[in-house]
């Protein structure tokens, strides 16, 4: 291997900082100055290492050898890390003890990011501490490096300095913050862009105690999400598309965009991928929908809430019924008649269900335990599919599979990007040379050069708006608009 | 019975003959090619040797495509073209009738006698397999020239460098591409090639390539001496006639057609690359070896094997290409030289311009060329249609604007420094 000196700092940096933290995980090391220097030199060295393999070229597309290298065209190095990153998944959700979290006081990498944790919330770190950190120095670290690496498109600079602050501001260092000043209340969850149902248990019922009981702040959180679903977002959907959210805001497409940038060109561009797609990721939106449902309906009526849980009920169903009416009259033409069967479908079981519950005063909902129900999602979704499956496949799948084929909160802006968005891909006139870029390192498996090639613009719910395809378009034929521009 | 089409050919042109006729009719169509088994983009290969794509993505249609559409793949070499048996043969000595015949066997890499010119690491830049020569013998090169400045060239001196092979590229005239470019333009583009480490030769030609088996080094017409493992011709391309020479169709440099792309045997038809116009539109030439015509020539040929007889009309003139960083579109027609009766406005900055032309007398905008900013097509269409002033273009130019957004806009700076021209 041919690097230079830069890279090679760069590599040494950052693994001396990850040697640190596996000196930590088997209780070698500890101490607050050692944990500031690793995170240090982890950060550093990816900054140092993208320097070095940027900065001397001239700016431009910087795509040569993808597919030579074994980490972006799935060679031995990638499934390496692909494992690596799977197993530090598998042991976050299900065995946190072999990182040291233990109750009766934290040890091993837990412990080493106690000092950080005391200094930001107040309390000693947790297996999520630690993740949340690394995840943070992650986005930084590898924005810079897609920064350097897009420096002449000033599009993705914007976008990537969004996703970096959010990442570190709104995810990272104000949640803890606002731990650190309230220390008295339960916790819930104070990540202000994180809502349903990406973040899943937001209606649940210890979730919906936590907020209700947490003063101001509390109940701060409880109508700023509740506006952030009904409002804030298909408002910002409409006028930019789901990229504002997606690709501008959001902490798992933050890391697919930065740490993941050297993998999108690895998703799958089939038909047949894209019809797993349109089944997988509406079967989530449609679990996480009957979930929430009967979560807050049991919540409703054991804690003899002012709503009237039959009401709640009566509620959904006429919320469905309006959303299939629209679908049958006005926005039939812009969905397949798949996509149309599977709303009528759902909305129409889902009714009956609630319908049948109300006649017979049912607890459960649909005649399985809310509890049951959120467990399970929380186990196959939140944590299997959005984490195990969703980061650790990175190197083999692509960097957007849970956003691709997850992501119920995906899907739902997706609807809304369908439907009723002024957010389109453009296309050039006759100018495409159907090359095959923009499909290649489409991270969402669209194939862009399938409508560029015959002049049509691209409007596909799927869309997160990274704007990748327009910059690696050699003829200048894709750029993102946010309505029409009159000539 | 249905019709049987036959088409030689599966790049853009025949195979946008096959795929646009389908949605027409129900005829049996059959695509014959020697090249490769499905359609690739010709204009992608280059970034299959950079590593930005693998082969496969240059295929714009799943392999499922074809048998989906009904439309038959024959891989194979076409020997001979019988058009009064109304049969082609293939190399394997099968023989294909047809009620219609589609020639779209594009290009071949000009050469022009060079001694030592068939020597190992000698070739164009054209088929798929030059690209599969061309990758086998990549780890054995480590100094390379490319002869010719056209927009081959550069993709193959681009090519090159990408894999750290110290480049020489030599072109013929005074400044860069300036069949196409006017100096100015072309200075810049020189500049940015200069920057990227090629060692650009204007003014130079080759003499002769040098070596036993496999070339060693070649000779310039000024007598100077490049040590290289690789030589890469880049000179141009002609129609890939040659097989059908012995025929009774018409050919000259490329197979005759009138404005029905129809050759002299009526149920004989060419596009693009190898077709060659009788009487091109004005301002155009008979043989335009570029990826969009072929594609009209296919949509319009199609129609007119559907039953509607159509005549080819290639519409306003345009362009693109990439040389190294710098993006260039072209909308109308901007000559590198002007006639007595056009006027142009240049401007430039930081590897960025714009070349307007338009008429002295009337000011109607004639075309433009623009580096570094891309430029929306649909705006320059109407333009040329409405046959709208170099004025309007001025004043409109950031409606033509396609750049991505957050981009720097330039249109301001262009427009005062054509009214500072004006006055």
């Amino acid at each position: 291997m041919n690097l230079d000196l830069s890279k090679k700092t760069g590599l040494s940096l950052g693994f001396g900082g990850m040697l640190i933290l596996m000196a930590a995980l088997f209780n070698l090391l500890n101490g607050s100055a050692l944990l500031y220097i690793s995170l240090c030199m982890i950060l550093a060295g990816i900054v140092v290492y993208s320097f070095g393999e940027y900065a001397g070229e001239l700016s431009g597309i910087k795509n040569d050898e993808v597919w030579f290298k074994g980490v972006s065209s799935k060679g031995i190095v990638a499934w390496i890390l692909g494992f690596v990153l799977t197993a530090f998944y598998v042991v976050i959700y299900w065995f946190p003890e072999y990182l040291g979290l233990h109750k009766e006081g934290n040890t091993g990498l837990v412990a080493f990011f106690d000092p950080l944790s005391f200094a930001l919330n107040g309390h000693g770190a947790t297996q999520w501490f630690v993740y949340g950190t690394l995840y943070t120095v992650a986005i930084l670290g590898f924005g810079v490096k897609f920064i350097l690496k897009y420096r002449h498109n000033t599009y993705q600079i914007v976008r990537t300095c969004s996703v970096m602050f959010f990442q570190l501001a709104f995810a990272f260092l104000l949640p803890e913050f606002l731990a650190k000043l309230n220390p008295e209340l339960d916790y819930f969850a104070k990540d202000l862009k994180n809502m349903w149902p990406l973040n899943y248990y937001f209606f649940e019922d210890w979730h919906l105690k936590a907020m209700l009981g947490g003063g101001n702040l509390g109940m701060f959180m409880l109508f700023f999400g509740i506006g952030m679903i009904f409002l804030i977002s298909p408002i910002l959907t409409y006028f930019f598309g789901k990229r504002w959210y997606c690709s501008w805001v959001c902490g798992c497409g933050g890391l697919a965009e930065t740490a993941g940038d050297s993998f999108r060109q690895l998703s799958d561009k089939s038909v047949k991928a894209w019809k797993i797609e349109r089944w997988l990721i509406h079967s989530v939106l449609l679990f996480v929908f009957i979930t929430t449902v009967a979560v807050i309906y049991s919540f409703l009526i054991n804690e003899k809430a002012a709503l009237d849980p039959k009401l709640f009920l009566v509620g959904v169903i006429v919320f469905l019924g309006i959303f299939s009416l629209y679908v049958f009259k006005i926005g039939y033409k812009k969905l397949a008649l798949d996509a149309r069967k599977g709303i009528y479908w759902a909305s129409g079981i889902i009714s009956a269900f609630l319908i049948i519950n109300m006649a017979i005063g049912n607890t459960n909902v649909f005649f399985i335990d809310s509890y049951t129900l959120r467990s399970w999602y929380g186990f196959l979704i939140g944590a299997a599919f959005s984490g195990v499956v969703g980061v650790g496949f990175y190197p083999i799948l692509g960097s957007r599979v849970w956003c691709r084929f997850g992501c119920p909160m995906a899907a739902i802006l997706g609807f809304q990007q369908k439907l009723l968005s002024r957010f389109r891909i453009t296309t050039n006139g006759s100018q495409c040379i159907s090359c095959g870029n923009c499909s290649t390192y489409c991270e969402m498996g669209i194939d862009v050069r399938a409508y560029a090639q015959k002049g049509e613009d691209i409007v596909r719910s799927s869309c997160v708006g990274c704007g990748v395809c327009s910059a690696v378009c050699p003829r200048g034929v894709l750029k993102l608009e946010n309505g029409r521009v009159e000539i | 019975m249905p019709k049987k089409i036959v088409i030689i050919g599966n790049g853009v042109a025949g195979i946008t003959t096959a795929i646009e006729l389908r949605k027409l009719s129900d005829c049996e169509i059959t695509v014959v090619s020697e090249e490769s088994e499905y359609f690739f983009s010709r204009t992608a290969l280059m970034y299959v040797f950079m590593g930005h794509m693998k082969f496969e993505h240059t295929q714009p249609y799943e392999n499922s495509f074809w048998a989906k559409n009904n439309i038959t793949l024959k891989k194979g070499r076409v020997n001979a073209v019988f058009p009064e048996k109304n049969e082609i043969s293939l190399e394997n000595d099968e023989v294909l009738p047809y009620d219609f015949l589609v020639l779209a066997t594009g290009s071949k890499p000009n050469k022009y006698n060079w001694l030592g010119q068939d020597l190992e690491g000698v070739s164009g830049l054209y088929h798929k397999q030059d690209l599969e020569l061309l990758e086998n013998y990549a780890s054995k090169i480590k100094k390379a020239v490319v002869v010719g400045g056209g927009l081959i060239g550069v993709e193959l001196a681009e090519m090159l460098n990408s894999r750290g092979i110290e480049v020489t590229f030599l072109v013929r005239e005074n400044s860069f591409w300036d069949m196409v470019l006017s100096e100015n333009e072309g200075r810049m583009l020189e500049k940015h090639i200069l920057e990227h480490g090629i060692n650009l030769k204007l003014n130079t030609e080759l003499k002769e390539i040098q070596g036993k088996e496999t070339v060693e080094s070649i000779m310039t017409s000024e007598g100077e001496s490049f040590e290289c493992q690789f030589v890469g011709l880049t000179v141009g391309v002609s129609p890939n006639v040659d097989f059908l020479r012995n025929s009774s169709l018409n050919i000259n440099k490329g197979i005759l057609v009138n404005e029905y792309l129809q050759t002299n045997v009526p149920n004989v038809f060419a596009v693009g690359d190898c077709a060659e116009i009788q009487h091109p539109q004005e301002g155009r030439r008979p043989i335009e070896a570029v990826w969009y015509t072929g594609k009209i020539m296919g949509q319009t040929l199609a129609k007119t094997l559907a039953g509607k007889k159509t005549a080819y009309n290639p519409g306003n003139w345009f362009n693109s290409a990439k040389f190294f960083d710098i993006e260039y579109q072209t909308y109308g027609l901007a000559p590198a030289k002007l006639n007595e009766n056009q006027e142009e406005y240049y401007w430039e900055k930081e590897n960025k311009a714009v070349r307007i032309v338009f008429d002295k007398e009337n000011r109607v905008f004639e075309g433009i060329n623009t580096f570094g900013i891309r430029m929306r097509q649909d705006f320059f269409e109407k333009v040329l249609d409405r046959k709208e002033s170099v004025d309007f273009v001025m004043e409109n130019l950031d409606k033509a604007n396609f750049d991505p957004e957050f981009y720097k806009k330039y249109e301001k700076e262009v427009k005062n420094g054509f009214i500072v021209q004006s006055a």
